[in-house]
């Protein structure tokens, strides 16, 4: 795809195209898939994105291990100041995806599976109160996917190399860009919401409860959500970050590079490495291996 | 070089792409070697694939890998309770493989038909897989390309013989990796083609006398 994401959006601006459709033109000139290809199996990461969100928000799954569930629903049904508002439903929409993906149901990792909450929680939370096309959200998914691939190249998005910033970290940073684009912003618009976004998740920890991709990683797919939603604002505000985007990627994989282990999805440290962490995870396991038999 | 559907993807049984969509396909590479359904499965698990492997589905996602499940498909919820339906016993272990080998490390030792096939394969990030060893030769096979794994003599032709074979159907080679444990002994071939080979090719190539344990592996990513 793309080493550097203000490459990208040097050609986007000069042919008067936005992110999404430079990366599906770019996709198809490499030759592997028609563009037709690329578009179908990114309407059918779309159908499965929104059908994860639908059986989420249902309300009645567990986690394999029982740790988790049941939360989206409480945020669909919010009190709070935001309630009703793109930021609660795209809360509730990364946390559906998230609870799905940990009671092994089907989502699509983007880039990963324990990020695979943050994007559809952007996009159908903004969905929600836009009249978009699938057209539009394939669109946005494409735009997505150029970022995730400049962070790909530059950085990580794995969490056993970098921390759960390569992972919700770069999956913010992925959704922020779609969502500048599906709310008509420009595609150097989209490059500083993405750097605003992920500067904001610097340095950000991999430390789940046992290993397992259930706490704080259901939880951290919607503060990711929220994070992206905080970039898009301000892009769209005009607020430029000083850094260049590319800088802020090769942070992230700096930081993850020097990151000690236990940070690194390790369960070694962090949460995971706390008094009630600890014990959630052994009694869960224990009971869990019994059960497995 | 990374695709959109790289990071957009791929659509998978949650809740890991290393420990359960990457666990499926080393399962399914495994089952593609043997001739039809498995019927007994010792399964190692190394590393992190030990420690929180079942928190993960993987002992599950690598049961649907040999029934035949791909990573996205819900079956892989219930595989163990549908593999004892289908008559495949399957056991669990923790080990610590001798060698270096990646955190997310499995040993399968499968039976079936009358014959047992040992496979080593690591799932190395985002849901993609390396097998590393089969039946005691060292390999690197992906998945990512339907494979004509065979076993040959060490003489002289054999590529020759097998290439082709595959040129006149038109079968076009991606990748070719020949391993030997020693000089003169058997070797494995692995190729990886751009479709599966065809059925008039596959004949073919049985027809020639040294080579032998021939399977056609389809695309597993």
């Amino acid at each position: 795809m793309f080493d550097a994401l203000l490459e990208a959006v040097e050609r986007a601006e000069a042919e008067g195209i936005t992110l999404g459709e430079l990366a599906l033109r770019t996709e198809a000139e490499k030759g592997l898939r028609t563009r037709a290809e690329v578009e179908a199996a990114l309407h059918r990461a779309l159908d499965v994105m929104r059908g994860a969100v639908e059986r989420g928000l249902k309300g009645d799954l567990r986690s394999v291990s029982g740790l988790v569930g049941g939360d989206a629903i409480m945020l669909a049904h919010a009190v709070g100041p935001l309630k009703g508002t793109v930021f609660t439903d795209a809360l509730a929409a990364a946390l559906a995806v998230q609870e799905v993906n940990a009671a092994m149901g089907v989502i699509v990792a983007a880039p990963t599976a324990g990020g695979a909450g943050v994007l559809p929680g952007l996009i159908f939370g903004l969905a929600k109160h836009h009249s978009f096309t699938d057209v539009d959200l394939v669109r946005a998914l494409a735009t997505a996917g150029l970022v995730g691939a400049v962070v790909a190249s530059r950085a990580s998005l794995s969490g056993a190399e970098g921390g759960c910033q390569a992972e919700t970290g770069a999956a913010a940073g992925m959704a922020a860009a779609a969502g500048v684009e599906l709310l008509g912003g420009s595609p150097t618009m989209a490059m500083h919401a993405v750097a605003l976004t992920m500067q904001g998740t610097l340095g950000l920890v991999c430390d789940p409860l046992g290993g397992l991709v259930e706490v704080p990683c259901v939880y951290r797919n919607a503060t990711g959500a929220a994070m992206a939603l905080a970039g898009i604002e301000m892009a769209l505000a005009g607020v430029r970050f000083p850094i260049p985007v590319d800088e802020v990627i090769d942070t992230m994989g700096e930081i993850g590079r020097t990151m000690d282990v236990r940070y690194r999805e390790t369960a070694g440290g962090g949460l995971a490495a706390t008094p009630t962490g600890r014990k959630l995870a052994k009694d869960r396991l224990v009971q869990l291996k019994k059960k497995d038999g | 070089m990374i695709s959109l559907l790289d990071i957009i993807g791929p659509v998978m049984v949650g809740p890991s792409s290393s420990h359960t969509a990457g666990a499926c396909r080393i399962g399914l590479f495994a089952r593609g070697l043997l001739d039809g359904p498995p019927e007994t499965a010792k399964v190692e698990l190394h590393g992190s694939f030990a420690r929180t492997g079942v928190g993960h589905g993987t002992d599950r996602a690598i049961a649907g890998g040999l029934l035949g499940f791909f990573p996205d498909d819900e079956r892989l919820r219930e595989s163990l309770e549908l593999a004892q339906k289908a008559g495949l016993a399957i056991s669990f272990t923790n080990a610590k493989l001798r060698g270096e080998h990646h955190p997310n490390t499995a040993r399968i030792t499968l039976t079936g038909g009358g014959h047992q096939i040992v496979v080593v394969g690591s799932s190395i990030g985002a849901g993609r897989v390396l097998i590393t060893n089969v039946n005691g030769f060292d390999v690197e096979v992906t998945g990512a390309f339907p494979a004509l794994v065979f076993v040959a003599q060490d003489v002289p032709g054999i590529i020759a013989a097998v290439t082709t074979v595959l040129a006149r159907q038109g079968d076009n080679i991606a990748t070719l990796r020949v391993s030997r444990r020693r000089k003169g002994g058997d070797a494995i071939h692995i190729y990886e083609l751009d479709q599966p080979v065809s059925a008039a090719a596959l004949e073919a190539l049985r027809a020639i006398p040294a080579v032998s344990s021939l399977h056609s592996i389809p695309r597993i990513s």
